[in-house]
């Protein structure tokens, strides 16, 4: 990474940055637990993507379509905030375990 | 039309800033430079200019709310004095970083604590290390003139500057003031063109992200030579100016140099009494001179040290303290140029650099009068004769 | 009201690859109002966790313009903004129709504390402008010490627990208040952990001809030291001991927005905490009864202020 970074000649004027391109910063190995997405049970509330802290719910066409891992750190919020009784559509795991 | 005005120096500053007409002033009033902003305020209660005025809270939101203004795309503008520029301090060096060009006229004024409204420039002086741009200015004229080519300056240099006047002998002293048409002027500074404005909501930017140990380093060197490059574009700023309106500044003014064998350095109005003094002296066949630093950022170390190498002693009036530093702020600098710049080659300089001498007076406003300048060019020659052994640090005015 | 369904077709205003904490409640908050908000936007921080956290060069998560200068001066940054759009699009630099919305965030350091001064002035002028207070009740961001937010009884390590002090021994600010004495047209109280009542509350602020002010409640895991995944139920359980009531004052006119079906002891939210574990040991008996006594007048008083009946 070290030697991609740039030169003082070339960086911007006033250090700014184009917009959003933290997404290409990964935070997903922060996780110990993983959320699992239940396509069949999930009833497409989209409470688990309203309060996501780390924008890794993907949506297509207005749908939950799966996690983003790249970025999810793991916190568990979608599972908890997973409506859907008596199993929920998120649940969490060990990353080890996936391992 | 260009018209002749009787008008104090706070009145041409804001005359000036009328002119240039700036998109947003976000100010908050200080004595001595009080009337800046009171006398703007009119200009937009009566229409007269197009700028938004905000009236803030303090000095610290001056600074914010113009630093916000100009990340915005706007041209912008504030004025201050002493306790407001010290507030400002954080965020002067907040503006210059994210390379905004901010114009900022400055009355020159003492620091608390005693408090004290008069001239000194500790508050100026605190700040010439945060990367902003300073032009210290003789009188009136000179300010209106200056922060007509501040806009230019900082705009072409992407970085913040400030130009400053003495609070009350000039801030409040009447004096003819040639000014110019207000077409001239626009046409002079042109339409401002932000390099990348917050509110392109097209290009949409972050400005003022963190830097950790891997890029602040590379953003400060950037900035640096930022500052570096600026000397040049003051110059061409100046000639173009001249084309203009026939008359201009250099970065310090040379007065009776030519064959002078010592001489006084000296910044802003202390410069007029400095010349009398210069006057008297050499009517009496005394070989003085006297060079008044106007831009004191970026300092310009070699021309400088050229001008003065040839000299026998000088003498660096300084308006401030540096309170235990080498010396005053201006002789700092003075000293270190002429130690590392020369027009002689490395192995011809020892002994030939000139003796100086540092002179500190006029702190809260104290007065200083021709015949104690007088007496600082008497100090030299005996200096230069070597009849005197040089001290550093002299006072002038100060009762023992 | 918006619908999930509505804001989900909304682009995402708050990139991933953000270093705030798992589970931080800060960009829950962001996120809801940047995803409600009219765009376009442009948007100011003052320093603070929310602020390093997602603009590490070269890094930045937010997708639209944005800005910070420094901790104490968000809202006077943001009004310069705000003021150049005004008078570019008075000069006809900017169209007309250029309708954009500013947002400022702080945490509760840079709002209820350094902060007060620089946004009592905004707020005073008038500018168009929403202001955002993310309040963790400390300041996180340098490591958990106490502000003005910080509530009574609350360890911070500079209101530590000691042998002879059991953690901060002031009352907090109440800065909604204060924020409602300015007479602004629209000033509100949130919580992280109901997006409904948020993003309501940021399209009426939006909706308003001058500026606003939400103050949100938002738990932090370390320096509340509380499980990641439970930051919305304490927000909600906040909202249902009354200990951070959600109310409105539109116009000047006090609505509450929830009424807790039953009002739940305090003693439920401060034992999922552990600043408030302390509490629970013997001899901080009075000082628990007294926080309590304290929520109850306040509600009382909140009660009467939204003309509602008294329990």
């Amino acid at each position: 990474m070290s030697d991609e970074k740039k030169g003082w000649k070339e960086l911007p004027i006033g250090a700014i940055l184009e917009a959003g391109t933290a997404k290409n910063y990964k935070t997903g190995d922060w996780r110990h637990i993983r959320p699992i997405w239940n396509k069949e049970k999930c009833i497409q509330c989209l409470r688990c993507w309203i309060y996501c802290p780390d924008s890794s719910i993907i949506i297509k066409d207005g749908k939950v379509d799966g996690i983003d891992l790249d970025h999810c750190k793991g916190c568990g919020i979608c599972a908890a905030e997973c409506p859907v009784k008596p199993v929920k559509a998120i649940t969490m795991v060990s990353e080890k375990e996936i391992k | 039309m260009r018209k002749k005005l009787a008008i104090t120096g706070n009145e041409a500053v804001a005359y000036a800033m009328k002119q240039i007409n700036p998109d947003v002033v976000a100010a908050y009033p200080i004595t001595p430079a009080t009337e800046i902003v009171q006398i703007f305020s009119q200009y937009v209660a009566d229409g007269e200019v197009n700028t938004e005025f905000v009236a803030v809270e303090s000095e610290h939101s001056a600074m914010s709310a113009t630093i916000g203004a100009s990340a915005a795309g706007s041209r912008a503008m504030t004025a201050t004095s002493s306790q407001g520029l010290a507030l400002m301090f954080e965020m002067l060096y907040i503006a210059s970083a994210l390379r905004l060009p901010i114009v900022m006229p400055e009355v020159n004024r003492s620091l608390s604590a005693p408090i004290n409204i008069h001239a000194d420039h500790s508050d100026t002086m605190g700040a010439r290390d945060c990367g902003w741009l300073q032009i210290y200015c003789e009188n009136s004229q000179e300010a209106y003139d200056s922060l007509i080519q501040a806009v230019r300056i900082a705009e072409e240099s992407l970085l913040p500057i400030m130009v400053t006047i003495d609070g009350f002998i000039i801030s409040h002293a009447m004096e003819a003031v040639d000014t110019f048409d207000n077409k001239e002027v626009q046409n002079f500074i042109g339409k401002y063109k932000p390099a990348h404005p917050l509110l392109d909501i097209k290009h949409p930017i972050t400005i003022g992200a963190i830097d950790f140990n891997d890029y602040y380093f590379e953003h400060k060197r950037s900035q640096i030579e930022a500052m570096n490059n600026v000397e040049p574009v003051i110059l061409k700023i100046n000639e173009e100016f001249k084309k203009s309106f026939g008359r201009g500044y250099g970065l310090f003014e040379e007065y009776m140099m030519q064959d002078a064998e010592t001489a006084i350095v000296v910044i802003g109005s202390t410069a007029g009494t400095a010349k009398v003094a210069v006057d008297n002296l050499r009517k009496q066949g005394k070989k003085v001179g006297l060079l008044r630093l106007r831009v004191f950022r970026p300092f310009p170390a070699e021309k400088l040290s050229k001008a003065l190498s040839h000299l026998k002693a000088v003498a660096v009036l300084d308006r401030s303290t540096g309170m235990n530093a080498y010396a005053g702020p201006v002789c700092t600098e003075v000293a270190s140029s002429l130690y590392t710049h020369s027009d002689l080659p490395a192995s011809q300089q020892a002994g030939k650099k000139p003796k100086i001498l540092n002179y500190i007076y006029g702190l809260g406003g104290r007065d200083i009068f021709v015949e104690d300048i007088q007496k600082v060019y008497v100090d030299l020659e005996n200096v230069a004769k070597g009849e005197k052994t040089e001290k550093l640090i002299n006072y002038i005015g100060v009762r023992e | 009201m918006p619908s999930l369904k509505e804001l989900s077709k909304e682009k995402e205003s708050l990139s991933g690859g953000h270093r705030l904490c798992a589970g931080c409640g800060a960009s829950i908050v962001a996120r809801q109002v940047l995803l409600t908000a009219p765009k376009p936007l442009v948007v100011t921080c003052a320093t603070g966790c929310l602020e390093v956290a997602t603009t590490i060069f070269p890094y930045t998560a937010w997708e639209m313009p944005w800005m910070h200068s420094a901790f104490e001066n968000a809202a006077a940054t943001c009004s310069g903004i705000e003021s150049a759009y005004q008078s570019l699009k008075k000069q006809g630099t900017l169209p007309v129709d250029a309708n954009i919305n500013f947002i400022t965030f702080g945490g509760d350091g840079g709002t209820y504390d350094i902060g007060l001064q620089s946004l009592s002035g905004a707020m005073e002028r008038g500018h168009k402008m929403l202001y955002v207070c993310y309040n963790n009740q400390a300041y996180m961001n340098t490591g958990i010490q106490r502000s003005s937010a910080t509530p009574k009884g609350g360890f911070t390590t500079t209101s530590p627990v000691g042998k002879v002090k059991p953690g901060k021994e002031q009352s907090r600010k109440d800065l909604t208040e204060i924020m409602v004495a300015h007479n602004i047209p629209y000033v509100a109280q949130a919580v992280v952990g109901d997006w409904r009542d948020l993003t309501t509350k940021v399209q009426k602020a939006l909706s308003k001809d001058g500026p606003s002010f939400i103050n949100v409640l938002t738990p932090c895991r370390l320096g509340w030291g509380c499980a990641p995944e439970k930051t919305l139920d304490i927000g909600r359980l906040a909202a249902d001991t009354c200990f951070w009531p959600l109310y409105e004052v539109e116009e000047g006119v006090y609505k509450l927005t929830h009424k807790p079906k039953e009002k739940k002891p305090i003693i439920k939210l401060l034992k999922l905490q552990d600043r408030f574990k302390h509490l629970f040991k013997k001899g901080n008996e009075a000082l628990l009864a007294e926080i309590q006594e304290d929520i109850d007048k306040k509600w009382k008083k909140l009660l009467f202020l939204c003309g509602e009946k008294s329990e």
